[in-house]
């Protein structure tokens, strides 16, 4: 991923513009000047709260990512590749796929209490449906062809999902985890300013009840980095990946 | 000759016993269809077809587009069941496909794994067949060398022309070492030369390991050049419409047996045909 320089004019003008705007208006309980903002953040850094909460916030959504990728990954190659399974739970999926997620905090902090496990589990019931649905399409959507040739070797069924089914769906499927990568981390603060005491989410929370706003804007930034950061590793790893697969699936 | 004519003599044909028409008479037929039916949602595209291959036989079908010849393929090779009748595979009723049965599609390029290189994609072949892993390169090697094809071994399908790509698909079929090679339409996308390079790599193939043809074409020329025999098919419902022996001598020649008088007459014959059944 190439930037222009020039991309970062606007940003930086930006940055300046909201320097002078904050320090003219001055004190403020939901504004702070970049400057405090940078300097909170070096402070958050440097006492570890920030790292701990990342690492808390990461690790939920990567567990929760992990669950609810593989069940949705399971269930989209169980469901594209056999019609009739698809049928039967056509319109239990579709009734259950609209209840949002954070809908289910107040039962699952009932059934699990605070902390990571219930984190984990809203997670990763958000997770399964992007890896579900386009698991889902891109297993029935494998050329046809692929599947009379598999039939025309003989290969037994599981043969057929690890040597055809999977690795022709796999660019697709890999598009589905980014974007259920997306999906947790977003999941996870949303859960962490609803509810749970711990992680990123958290932490801006308490910076707004403790009327800091330049530190709760620091944890908001450093969510964008980490959001960033987490988009862009994917995007490389699926370049890398999959770069003659995707070319290939694209090709008339 | 009129489609109706051409019927008659095939039954007439028919009656006296198929098998004694052919230059292989006394061989034992591979595939046999005893009035073989198929119907899709209602309508009939196959209508009590009697069909018998003998073993190492080349018969090549030809028809209209409509008249059912790749269903007759697919049926042959057991990718479809028929509707009524029977198909027997040397001499017991066929269940599907066989991996001793290879089938070569026409569209070469939706047929093979793009993410597998060359040699990935015979060995494909080898792995259905549960060849050991130590076995493989050896094999693959000395297939990808007789299609033509020793020195692409690490290239991606899409790093290939379709030559190059329909050679491939060859290649993972006769990993198969079939007894029966299933060809629909192998070489209908390919440019002029690249095709008359390929049919006469695969007689010299069909030559040496004596494999069974069954080989659907648009092409009139290229039915009569591979067969022994031609097999004309009638649409709606498709039929059997005219059965023509190819006794052109072998070695084929792309020269001079398509300069050959009995190949004239015969291609005149198959022309006709085609246009009386298009009528």
């Amino acid at each position: 991923m190439k930037v222009d320089a020039r991309a970062f004019a606007l940003p930086l003008a930006l940055i300046v513009m909201a320097e002078i705007g904050a320090r003219a208006h001055g004190p403020s309980d939901s504004l702070a000047p970049p400057s405090a903002i940078a300097a909170a953040f070096l402070e958050a850094l440097s006492d570890g709260s920030l790292l701990i909460a990342t690492r808390d916030t990461l690790a939920s959504a990567f567990a929760g990512l992990l669950v609810g990728g593989a069940i949705g990954l399971s269930l989209g190659v169980a469901l594209g590749a056999v019609p009739a399974l698809n049928r039967a739970l056509e319109a239990a999926i579709e009734l259950t796929r609209p209840i949002p997620s954070v809908a289910l905090v107040p039962i699952a902090l009932v059934a699990l209490g605070f902390g990571y496990r219930l984190e984990i589990a809203i997670v990763a019931y958000a997770c399964v449906w992007p890896l579900l649905l386009l698991t889902r399409a891109a297993v029935a959507g494998v050329e046809p062809r692929l599947i009379e040739v598999a039939r025309a070797l003989r290969l037994n069924p599981l043969a057929r999902v690890v040597k055809i089914v999977v690795p022709a769906a796999l660019p697709r499927i890999f598009v589905a985890f980014r974007l259920a990568a997306g999906v947790a981390l977003i999941v996870a603060v949303t859960v962490e300013i609803a509810v749970n005491p711990i992680g990123l989410g958290a932490g801006i929370m308490t910076a707004g009840q403790a009327l800091r706003p330049e530190l709760m804007l620091a944890y908001l930034v450093w969510i964008g980095l980490v959001g960033f950061a987490l988009n862009a590793l994917l995007v490389l790893a699926q370049q890398r990946l999959f770069g003659r697969a995707a070319q290939v699936a694209e090709a008339p | 000759m009129t489609a109706e004519t051409a019927t008659k003599e095939l039954g007439a044909a028919r009656l006296a016993g198929a098998d004694a028409r052919r230059g292989g008479a006394g061989r034992d037929a591979l595939i046999e269809f005893a009035g073989v039916s198929l119907a899709f949602a209602g309508k009939t595209v196959l209508d009590k077809i009697d069909l018998s291959i003998a073993k190492g036989e080349i018969v090549c079908i030809v028809g209209p587009s409509g008249c059912g010849k790749t269903t007759a393929l697919r049926l042959a090779s057991g990718l479809l069941a028929p509707s009524a009748g029977a198909i027997a595979f040397n001499g017991a009723p066929l269940q599907g496909p066989r991996r001793d049965v290879a089938i070569v599609f026409q569209d070469y390029g939706k047929a093979l794994l793009p993410w597998r290189t060359a040699a990935g994609n015979v060995s494909l072949a080898l792995e259905a067949a549960g060849t050991p892993r130590k076995a493989r390169p050896q094999r693959i090697g000395a297939l990808l060398a007789k299609v033509g094809l020793p020195n692409h071994a690490d290239k991606y399908p899409s790093q290939m022309s379709g030559g190059m790509q329909q050679r491939l698909q060859i290649a993972r079929c006769l990993a198969q070492e079939p007894i029966a090679l299933m060809m629909d339409e192998p070489f209908g996308a390919l440019d002029a030369m690249t095709r008359q390079e390929l049919q006469d790599e695969l007689l010299d193939i069909a030559a040496a390991s004596g494999a069974t043809i069954f080989f659907v074409t648009h092409d009139l020329e290229e039915a009569i050049y591979l067969g022994d025999r031609v097999i004309g098919l009638l649409p709606h419902p498709g039929r059997v419409g005219i059965e023509l022996k190819i006794d052109l001598p072998r070695p084929r020649d792309q020269v001079a047996t398509r300069e050959a008088a009995q190949f004239l007459r015969l291609r005149r014959e198959l022309y006709d045909f085609i246009k009386s059944a298009e009528r």
